[in-house]
């Protein structure tokens, strides 16, 4: 084994802006969440204001906890991990503050312009052409700061969180591109390049892959670096985990179709998407075993080490709602969980078991480090956050699973001359329940990422007290 | 000739393709470098960790 034996200086400032931010943004992404969710139980909610309506708000929620809250985590861990496994320092420190300042500019227009209802209408895509342009421009900057220390690397080997976190930031940058093209009519307001079925599929061969590569791949770079190491020992198969990258990012780009079963979209391409979202179940199962199995022989350190027990959930849900993906792309399971919020809790089983759920593992494990201390501030605060998180996890999907199916029969529900036997409004009365306890589920995150705020406050508090370590 | 006969090749193209991938990641000759590679998380370690010792290869893939 090749060993430094000069630690390099990393630049860990712009690790630590990251990662404080994606404290930041998971409070106020959730916590508009939570309100959004309220919305749903006690429309009063929205005050009678524009600004406040569902409509509005709610692509600032998923614009939040994607881009700022799951953006911010992928900067902190990818700028992190790329200089630990290359050994080197990022290939330079003004485009990490320009990644950092400009993505952070990006996150105040958005919770500006949304709210005022300047939109592209594409769902996940929603931010209107001058902030895209400005994405663009942010994103290019990052990935030749990512690739460029790479390219200058100390060690042999590109380690494989490194392939994934590239392939994250080169294919979002396609997707950006080709699915944002329109053509401007005013500072705020723009129309799509494509139109009618294609104009859908575009869409949705983003929105598809935004789920495929910045919400899996990069997260999947994340969990080959902070699941072996947390756990202090190396990933279970290497090899395992190459063919799990080609078998994944293969696989991912042609399941998009299944977001338009039954629509004007053709035959054909829709039962494509069917079947290659079933395949899409291997390589997803492939990489949580690599990871689970990374454990083995040291599965005694979940006991008290709340820390790797995040990571290991979140592998748990990611494995779980990806067994949940392909069954419900199967177009007869879809015809009943379509527009029900069946959808909406396998999003989240998603989004909060796996996504949020390693990335606060993962800044667990940095936030120590970067800040030169021996651990977190309270061990068992984050055991309290773990259990918040992980209930709060349940209550939502569950609830949600009810919801749906509820729905889904009531909609398809026909009487013997067939017309239909409920009207939409006997089926979101019998939705209030569920609305109730997801809207509970998001309240236990968003107390467990409150915990977490001031446990990381706590210890980064006294680390200007201590010279800040020059090396790793 | 047509599109069509490209499009159905490069679907053997790419088939063949990763099946030389998985014969080449699980072949013997690969083994000792993905172990070096398996291992770059903790090549560097940092100051809280350095009194650790030196992690063991697994061999049991």
């Amino acid at each position: 084994m090749s060993t430094a034996t000069e630690q390099p200086t990393y630049n860990y400032k712009v690790v630590r802006q990251f990662a404080i931010m994606t404290v930041v943004w998971g409070i106020v992404g959730m916590a508009v969440g939570v309100l959004i969710a309220a919305q749903l139980v006690w429309p009063a909610l929205n005050f009678d204001t524009a600004w406040l309506s569902f409509g509005r708000l709610r692509p600032l929620h998923t614009n939040a906890v994607i881009f700022a809250f799951g953006g911010s985590a992928l900067f902190a861990t990818s700028y992190y991990v790329v200089q630990r496994t290359c050994q080197v320092r990022l290939f330079s420190d003004g485009l990490a503050s320009f990644t950092f300042w400009g993505w952070q500019l990006i996150i105040v227009l958005a919770a500006i312009s949304l709210p005022l209802g300047w939109t592209s209408g594409k769902e996940y895509a929603e931010l209107e052409w001058p902030i895209d342009i400005l994405i663009t421009v942010v994103w290019v900057a990052y990935a030749i700061n990512f690739l460029a220390t790479v390219k200058i690397r100390k060690t042999s080997h590109i380690y494989v969180a490194n392939w994934f976190y590239a392939a994250f930031i080169i294919t979002v940058a396609i997707l950006h591109l080709v699915n944002s093209a329109a053509l401007p009519v005013s500072m705020t307001k723009s129309y799509s390049a494509y139109s009618g079925a294609i104009d859908a599929m575009a869409q949705w061969w983003y929105g598809h892959n935004a789920v495929g590569f910045f919400l899996t791949a990069g997260f999947l770079g994340m969990m080959y670096y902070f699941v072996p190491k947390q756990a202090e020992r190396p990933v279970y198969s290497y090899r395992l985990s190459i063919v799990h990258f080609w078998a994944l990012i293969c696989t991912y780009m042609w399941a998009g179709p299944h977001h338009l079963h039954y629509t004007a979209l053709p035959d054909w391409t829709q039962s494509l998407g069917m079947v290659m979202s079933l395949i899409l179940l291997a390589p997803s199962w492939g990489g949580m075993i690599n990871g689970m199995m990374t454990l083995s022989g040291a599965w005694h350190k979940l006991r008290n080490d709340p820390v790797l027990r995040f990571l290991v959930v979140s592998l748990s849900f990611y494995g779980m709602s990806t067994f949940e993906g392909p069954m419900m792309a199967i177009k007869t399971v879809n015809a009943l969980s379509h527009y029900t919020d069946w959808t909406i809790g396998h999003v989240h089983a998603g989004a909060l078991g796996w996504v949020a759920m390693i990335s606060i593992g993962a800044i667990y494990h940095l936030i120590p480090r970067l800040f030169d201390k021996e651990q977190m501030h309270s061990v068992n605060l984050i055991n309290v956050h773990f259990w918040l998180a992980t209930i709060g996890t349940v209550l939502y999907i569950a609830s949600m699973w009810v919801n749906g199916i509820l729905q889904g029969l009531m909609w398809r529900a026909v009487n013997a001359d067939g017309t239909l036997t409920y009207s939409f409004v006997e089926a979101l009365e019998a939705s209030h329940p569920g609305y109730l306890v997801r809207w509970l589920g998001g309240m236990f995150w968003v107390v467990g990422m409150l915990l977490m705020a001031y446990n990381v406050w706590a210890t980064v508090r006294n680390a200007e007290a201590k010279p800040v370590a020059q090396t790793a | 000739m047509d599109i069509n006969d490209l499009r159905g090749v490069s679907t053997i193209f790419v088939m063949v393709g990763f099946i030389g991938l998985v014969i080449w990641a699980y072949s013997k000759r690969q083994k000792s470098s993905f172990d070096e590679a398996a291992n770059l998380p903790f090549a560097d370690e940092d100051t809280h960790n350095s009194g650790k010792s030196k992690l063991e290869n697994k061999d049991h893939d």
